[in-house]
């Protein structure tokens, strides 16, 4: 027998199934929200032959509501009384609670005309009565039983239509017309409830995969999302999450200033802020530069304020990059995509207009904004050019300065709340050319720093784009390609980044770098990361020809040789440098070798890369070894000139 | 970028001439403490595609091997020739200015908002103005709590200006802050 619940979602358990009537408890109250039918207390004959009587009646009686399950609209009424019933009949044993139903009975009788003959009168009837008496109680009962098995089943169906998924006529139906939202949203809303506990809430015989793609399409057409975005946000978040980045996409996230300290403090701005009218808070305890505005009764970015420099309007997840780069006084400093300057005057004023800061700037109507902030701020120590950043390593020299900043063009997909057209704009081959021309930038920006600064030797790579394409895997190509390492950003609050995801396996310490969210932290989706260059030579793949400044003074042979038998074992993560390090090592002509950290007197594995080279034939490794030879020798000799 | 010749020093020295009088001195001389080396020197002048930049010479030094395409700009930009040749004052050079500013006037914070949308500074509008002001002299002009607004040209000494009406023009309007909003694209 199912349990007895009196309405679907009440918690109201059915009269206990159980036949002592004194072991029902409130647990037996509270079912899961199936109907149950109704129970058989023997002893409360006659309850329920009240009940069972009154059942086929819409009658008011709120027992018989608890009862019968029917009718919809006594169902809160029938289960609070139920729940009184219930307190009291816990207390009580099946006599009492008879009695305590009786009156009730009572009413019941006197209310309705339609009683089948025997009732509340149990106790006067005689034999034959009583014969008949039981015979219609069974009767009944089996009536009842029937009749809460087919409620059951129309119950349990009616559940499923819940989150049945719509067939493939319904869902023509649907595409012919304009998308009708609520439906959509409530379709949602069940479909993410069964995702989020699939194992226990799915229905018979569908897939996972069909409610997903379900969920997928749904999402796109109410939020407005195109295929590909709203897949690849699909498979990053589990199903509950997924909604709430979506929900916290639709919002904009809160307007905040940042102080310039170069000019004043926060405090003072604080006050002449809110005299003007102005609602503001400290944006948050990480930041000792930072305001929030709720709202304002002035513009706030017209502010007489503002036009003297006092501070500029920068989103917060802008501050990180550079709480992050934390730059001294006195250093270089290059940020390579400046515009609009917000990140520029940030580290202007952390480095107290002292230093040099290069702002370059690749597009050009974007470079006035960029200059007409360095003068607003009263920035006093930049140079700003216009070149692509790919280039500036050319410009200013490799090894030639001591912090980069790096936030790169990105698909924007973290700030869809500032620019909704993200959402439908985006496909995968943008993605995968942004990423590449990220990769291409970091490794320019690896090879600007100097590793041996005396303080510095960083870079903080950022992008406003939760895909792992424009981050992770960015961050992990530039620790294969160069000898740099992860080390810990500084921001404490964020999430950690992926070390692996779907068929990506990535170096282990991309944990170190911060991921953040709208939906987590209340800023726009931002990624940081802070790489420490470990020293000034890089490691050269077969893949790519990179021209290093030591590969720059090879004579042409060695490049040659290096090209060839420089062929990177694939899939080694991080590890082939070892290896590749000593061929260049090898091949090199030493004018580099001050720069090299011990990796100098590797003479015995020059062997080892050769083997390697399981491609090279006969004669081309004959070649090489006669290369080898002239170059140990001269080695030799310039080591001699070297280390005077 | 090259440095400036004979006359155009001359002219923007004039210039800077009437804001700070003898102070010019002070802006020519002052070191500097940008660039990365300990000493960074002084600061220079350079001309730039037209602007007149000025900026220490470390900047400069390391500037040097930028094309002169894709140099935009170095240290502070304080003014640029006409294509009449003529040299004017832009409001990027308000810090520099302001810093050394012989004659000052304070506004009101009533009309603060009208000399940053453009107009002359009125009568009405004056808190405080310092003496021995020339007409002709380079006028800085600040609010109340010593924010620089901008500058412009005095059209009366401070005498003229007590007797004036309320409606009378007391400065001339040259450059104001309210420009980084209005003509972003004429920096």
């Amino acid at each position: 027998m199912a349990a007895g619940a009196l309405t679907r979602n009440k918690k109201k358990g059915a009269k206990s199934q159980t036949p002592p009537l004194s072991k029902r408890t409130k647990s037996n109250i509270t079912p899961p929200p199936k109907k149950a039918a109704k129970s058989h207390k023997p002893p409360l004959k006659k309850q329920r032959k009240v009940i069972s009587e009154e059942k086929p009646e819409v009658s008011t009686d709120e027992e018989e509501k608890e009862e019968e399950e029917v009718s919809e609209q006594s169902d809160e009424l029938g289960s609070d009384f139920f729940s009184d019933g219930d307190g009291e009949e816990k207390e009580e044993d099946d006599d009492s609670e008879e009695e305590d139903k009786e009156p009730l009975a009572d009413d019941f009788l006197d209310g309705s005309e339609d009683e089948e003959g025997t009732l509340g009168s149990d106790s006067d009837s005689d034999g034959s009565d009583l014969e008949k008496e039981s015979k219609a109680i069974d009767e009944e009962r089996k009536r009842e039983e029937r009749d809460a098995k087919d409620e059951l089943q129309m119950n349990i169906k009616e559940q499923p239509d819940e989150f049945r998924l719509p067939t493939k006529k319904e869902l023509e139906e649907e595409a012919s017309g304009p998308p009708d939202l609520p439906t959509l949203q409530t379709r949602i809303k069940e479909i993410v409830r069964v995702l989020s506990n699939f194992k226990d809430l799915r229905p018979e015989g569908v897939k996972r995969k069909e409610f997903v793609e379900q969920l997928k399409a749904d999402l796109a057409s109410y939020y407005g999302y195109n295929e590909f975005l709203i897949g690849t946000l699909v498979e990053m978040f589990p199903p509950v999450e997924l909604m709430e980045l979506i929900e916290a996409f639709e919002k904009q996230r809160p307007t905040s200033i940042r102080t310039n300290t170069l000019k004043t403090r926060r405090r003072d701005l604080a006050d002449v802020l809110l005299n003007r009218g102005v609602n503001l808070d400290p944006l948050s305890k990480w930041s000792k530069v930072g305001l929030v505005v709720y709202d304002s009764q002035v513009p706030i970015g017209a502010t007489p304020e503002y036009l003297a420099g006092f501070y500029m309007l920068q989103s917060a997840s802008s501050f990180l990059p550079v709480m992050a780069l934390a730059p001294r006084e006195n250093e270089r400093v290059v940020d390579m995509a400046a515009a609009p300057g917000g990140k520029t005057t940030y580290v202007a004023s952390l480095m107290k207009n002292t230093g040099i800061i290069y702002a370059n700037e690749m597009k050009v109507p974007r470079l006035k904004s960029l200059t007409a902030n360095l003068h607003r701020m009263g920035v006093t120590n930049t140079i700003v050019c216009n070149f692509d950043g790919r280039e500036l390593p050319k410009v200013f020299g490799q090894n030639s300065v001591d912090r980069v900043l790096l936030d790169a063009p990105c698909s924007g997909t973290g700030v869809i709340s500032k620019d909704e057209s993200v959402k439908t704009s985006k496909s995968a081959n943008d993605i995968r050319k942004v990423s590449d021309l990220q990769k291409q930038l970091i490794l320019a920006a690896i090879d600007l720093v100097d590793a041996e600064s005396k303080t510095g030797g960083y870079i903080v790579y950022s992008t406003c784009s939760i895909m792992i394409p424009e981050n992770e895997a960015v961050i992990d190509y530039a620790l294969k390609k160069r000898d740099v390492k992860l080390v810990p950003c500084g921001l404490d609050f964020g999430q950690a980044g992926f070390t692996r995801y779907r068929e990506n396996r990535f170096h282990p310490s991309l944990d170190k770098t911060r991921r953040f969210y709208p939906h987590v932290h209340n800023m726009d989706g931002f990624f940081v990361a802070k790489l420490k260059k470990m020293s000034n030579e890089t490691k050269a793949s077969g893949n790519e020809l990179v021209e290093t400044k030591e590969q720059a003074q090879l004579s042409s042979d060695d490049d040659d040789d290096s090209i060839e038998e420089l062929k990177k074992p694939s899939g080694a993560s991080g590890k082939p440098k070892q290896d590749i390090k000593v061929d260049k090592s090898k091949r090199r002509i030493p004018i580099s070798e001050p720069n090299y950290k011990g990796n100098e007197n590797k003479n015995a594995s020059v062997e080892g890369p050769r083997k390697q080279k399981k491609k090279r034939s006969q004669w081309k490794a004959e070649i090489a070894q006669a290369r080898e030879d002239k170059r140990k020798v001269m080695r030799k000799n310039t080591k001699e000139s070297g280390r005077r | 970028m090259r440095p400036l010749d004979e006359n155009e020093t001359t002219v923007v020295f004039e210039k800077i001439f009437k804001f700070v009088g003898n102070n010019l001195k002070n802006i020519v001389e002052n070191p500097s403490h940008e660039g990365p080396e300990q000493d960074p020197g002084r600061y220079c002048f350079r001309l730039h595609k037209n602007r007149v930049y000025y900026v220490s010479e470390s900047l400069v030094k390391r500037a040097t091997n930028i094309s002169r395409k894709s140099l935009v700009s170095l240290g502070t930009c304080i003014g640029k020739y006409t294509h009449a040749g003529g040299f004017h004052l832009t409001i990027m050079s308000l810090s520099v200015l302001a810093a050394n500013a012989k004659h000052k006037v304070w506004l009101k914070p009533t009309s603060e908002m009208s000399f940053l949308y453009g107009n002359h500074v009125l009568k009405g509008g004056l808190g405080r103005i310092t003496d021995s002001i020339v007409p002709g002299d380079g006028v800085v002009v600040f609010s109340m709590s010593d924010v620089p607004l901008g500058f412009g040209v005095a059209a009366k000494s401070t005498q003229d200006c007590r007797k004036l009406d309320p409606n009378g023009i007391v400065v001339l309007h040259q450059a104001d802050i309210g420009e980084y909003l209005r003509d972003e694209d004429e920096l």
